[in-house]
């Protein structure tokens, strides 16, 4: 079952208020309310980790998290989201992780996409670069973006797509990846992506276009118009 | 009252991200919108890129393995006598 997205458009009062409620179950011993935040977050959690270590290690680094959790339930004082402060959590551990490995660290939070080179969300060759009607420069040229159909739906939903779009999102930077992951594959909203990753908003919005005009371009390949 | 310059295609799609969070600003909004009126290759660019964040909702969920979540309960339940709960 899906708890993507859970919250989305929500009053966050009310999900506030959950939270508080989880929270309290938790510290009560409440089984329940843990197996609760379990199903709702392990996923997205292993899906983070996976970005900056080896499959592994990052459910190692989950597990280490819920553990990081179960001691600091106590002083969760709800000034975050218990979702970001789970998710703050799991950073850390990472972060150590990776520390003690002595890997580079490719958090986004570290990174200034307005230093990195540009990136055309579209290969500049797609468009016309001297307009014969002057109302029109920069036009694309042809051939031009297609319509992926009329029920592109199921086609985008097929396995093969999935497949893609995963090949896709591996093959990203990481700090493009971070902000994809959490906000168009979890449905986070952009306030809990920022809190989490430690990114100002305008970096999240470069960051997450730079990666969904990649998956975007891959699948324009995929479905052969390139 | 002067015009805001139209946008081009090659600027309109760096915007798409932005007007589809909609952040962005009212005559940004607005010339996004008049260019998007007159030309179909946007308006499918546009298209495109709503399909592919629907797309990337819709991935599976990979959960994590039963035996880690049977270690995380056994390791709540430890957890619970220490708290005397």
């Amino acid at each position: 079952m899906s708890h993507r997205g859970e919250f989305r458009g929500a009053d966050s009062g009310a999900a506030r208020d959950a939270d508080i409620g989880l929270a309290d179950r938790l510290r009560a011993g409440d089984e329940r309310a843990f197996i609760v935040l379990l199903d709702r977050y392990a996923t997205a959690m292993l899906r983070l980790a996976s970005i900056y270590l080896p499959r592994a290690v990052a459910e190692e680094v989950v597990q280490d998290t819920w553990l990081g959790v179960l001691q600091g339930i106590g002083s969760f004082e709800a000034r975050s989201s218990l979702k970001t402060w789970i998710f703050a959590i799991l950073m850390n551990r990472a972060r150590t992780h990776m520390q003690r490995e002595g890997r580079s660290i490719p958090f986004s939070g570290l990174s200034d996409p307005a230093a990195d080179p540009v990136e055309p969300a579209v290969d500049p060759s797609r468009f016309i670069v001297i307009a014969d009607d002057p109302g029109w420069p920069y036009h694309w040229a042809t051939p031009w973006p297609k319509s992926w159909g009329d029920s592109p739906e199921d086609r985008l939903l097929s396995k093969e797509v999935q497949a893609e779009i995963q090949c896709a999102i591996d093959g990203l930077p990481s700090s493009q990846r971070e902000v994809i992951t959490l906000c168009d594959i979890e449905g986070w909203e952009p306030a809990e992506v920022t809190a989490v990753l430690g990114i100002t908003a305008s970096n999240q919005r470069v960051l997450l276009h730079r990666a969904r005009s990649k998956v975007r371009r891959a699948l324009e390949q995929y479905f052969g118009e390139e | 009252m002067s015009r805001p310059e139209a946008l081009s295609c090659n600027e309109l799609v760096e915007l798409v991200t932005e007007y589809l969070e909609g952040t962005l600003s009212a005559t940004d909004r607005e010339r996004f919108e008049e260019h998007l009126q007159k030309c179909e290759p946007c308006m499918i660019y546009l298209d495109q890129m709503r399909q592919t964040i629907r797309a990337l909702g819709s991935l599976p969920e990979e959960s994590i393995p039963e035996h880690a979540k049977q270690a995380l309960l056994e390791a709540f339940r430890n957890w619970k006598k220490t708290q005397g709960a």
